[in-house]
């Protein structure tokens, strides 16, 4: 490990719970604990798992004197923000001028302002952009050092609703702000695994962690079940299914596009995202369900009768489904449902058929 | 075990006559995590010594698996297909991957004992 490597307000904690930690995002964060990864996923669709999120870049912004900061971050992303009333929240992307994604992020707006997560890896590109296009029009605050747990699984809301009772009643995609323990936390029901579950925005990262895992129901989990979650659940993990040189079109999130927004544009790669919405992209994103036992992993070439029409960006094992799943783009006239292709797994062909995402159904509390 | 050879990639090999049975060490089950697919040679299989001829599959990534000597396979764990978790339960025992009838028994001089790979990890901190 090199002396360079952040350390997370929760670092000391993975080291007393046996985390096996690495390198990831320029932070020294746990890819697993002793129970191992098909135990942490386990228990976090089964119970509640505790992640340590706080590399993930937080960044409040705010609207300057005569000013409106869902406007002004409306100029980088396509999502619909200046809808958003306060506690709601939305998932969507920066984009650059060709339509690709820079980063996608979550946006809560908390009334007085809105607060931003960004992906760890992008926190500090994220941040000049809006600095560079924002600062006329917003306070820009990185809140880097702030700590952010996730709560996920079915138990998530009966757990956190004995540190926070109100937590309960909250529906998916909703944020609210929480004293605990004479800490101020904001509280967002939502995540990364497809389950049910809350992000902690909080202070008292070490506190509230070793809080949480003294209840029953909680063990912590690493990045390793974090990413086979978020696989069984159909969710992009950025640098690998979404980059620079795909677009929310491609990437299957035309949802997160606000229907005014499609028509009126006013972000950056409008007139691409425009035309891939008017005649279709040229390639999507599609679900994968290799046969057997094979894994086909990131950059699996996807065939057809030996002509290749695709690549995978993420696959791996589906613990909950006991088999290999995947994800990959394919040419758009190959990628409907039922399309029959081969995964170069080694250089051998895997039989596999596109499917449907998610693998694993959702169970967001919609209230 | 006087007859356990080890490799730096660590494989073992353990040589009962003319056929040594081939898997991975403790050290390398708890690295890789999870074992959750593994990939054997077929029986009749000529390999080299040091072709790559099985995977193994954790949750985390794919992980090749080297012939520790060079020969012929005569069996492969047909138990792992559906107890690939037998690799991390027992990497010494009912989660072996193959069998190699040696082709050259003069190889074995090139692996290491238990004492040598009990250093060997140990120097890898």
């Amino acid at each position: 490990m090199g002396d360079s490597l952040r350390r997370t307000p929760l670092y000391d904690l993975h080291r007393e719970l046996g985390a096996r930690l690495v390198p990831f995002a320029g932070y020294e964060m746990p890819v697993q604990y002793p129970t191992g990864i098909l135990a942490e996923h386990a228990q976090t669709r089964t119970a509640a798992g505790l992640f340590d999120v706080s590399h993930m870049g937080q960044v409040r912004l705010t609207a300057k004197p005569g000013q409106n900061a869902a406007e002004a971050i409306e100029t980088l992303v396509p999502g619909d923000i200046t809808g958003l009333q306060p506690g709601q929240q939305r998932y969507t992307q920066l984009t650059n001028d060709a339509g690709g994604i820079l980063d996608d992020l979550m946006i809560t707006s908390t009334g007085d302002h809105l607060l931003m997560v960004f992906n760890a890896a992008c926190k500090d590109s994220d941040l000049a952009h809006v600095q560079k296009h924002l600062a006329a029009t917003c306070e820009i605050e990185p809140m880097f050092s702030r700590g952010l747990l996730a709560l996920q699984g079915p138990q998530a809301s009966q757990v956190l609703a004995r540190l926070a009772p109100q937590v309960a009643a909250m529906k998916f995609m909703t944020g609210a702000f929480f004293v605990i323990d004479g800490a101020r936390c904001y509280i967002t029901r939502s995540g990364y695994t497809g389950g049910d579950g809350f992000e902690i925005s909080t202070p008292a990262t070490d506190a509230i962690a070793r809080k949480l895992l003294a209840q029953p129901e909680v063990k912590p989990i690493g990045l390793g079940a974090r990413d086979s979650l978020r696989l069984e659940a159909g969710l992009c993990l950025y640098g690998h299914d979404i980059d620079t040189a795909t677009t929310p079109i491609e990437a299957g999130l035309l949802w997160s596009i606000g229907k005014e927004r499609r028509i009126q544009g006013g972000f950056p790669g409008a007139a691409v995202i425009q035309k891939q919405i008017a005649e279709g992209a040229p390639r999507r994103r599609v679900g994968l369900l290799p046969e057997g036992k094979a894994i086909a992993r990131e950059g699996a070439e996807i065939a057809i009768g030996g002509k290749t029409v695709g690549k995978v960006t993420s696959g791996g094992f589906a613990p909950t489904l006991g088999r290999a799943v995947a994800m990959g783009y394919v040419e758009r006239a190959h990628s409907a449902n039922g399309t029959k292709v081969d995964l170069l797994v080694r250089g051998k062909p895997v039989p596999a058929e596109i499917v449907p995402m998610p693998f694993v159904k959702n169970a967001y509390h919609r209230g | 075990m006087a007859d356990t050879k080890y490799t730096q990639e660590h494989e073992w090999l353990r040589v009962e006559g003319d056929v040594g049975t081939i898997g991975i060490t403790q050290y390398a089950q708890e690295q890789l995590g999870d074992v959750v697919f593994v990939d054997v040679p077929q029986a009749g299989r000529k390999v080299a010594k040091g072709e790559a001829c099985a995977v193994v599959e954790s949750v985390k990534a794919a992980s090749d698996i080297y012939a520790p000597v060079s020969g012929e396979v005569v069996e492969a764990n047909a138990a792992l297909a559906d107890s690939p978790g037998d690799v991390n339960a027992e990497p010494m025992g009912k989660g072996w991957f193959f069998k190699i009838k040696l082709s050259d028994k003069g190889e074995l001089a090139g692996l290491m004992d238990e004492a040598a790979y009990t250093d060997f990890v140990k120097s890898l901190g």
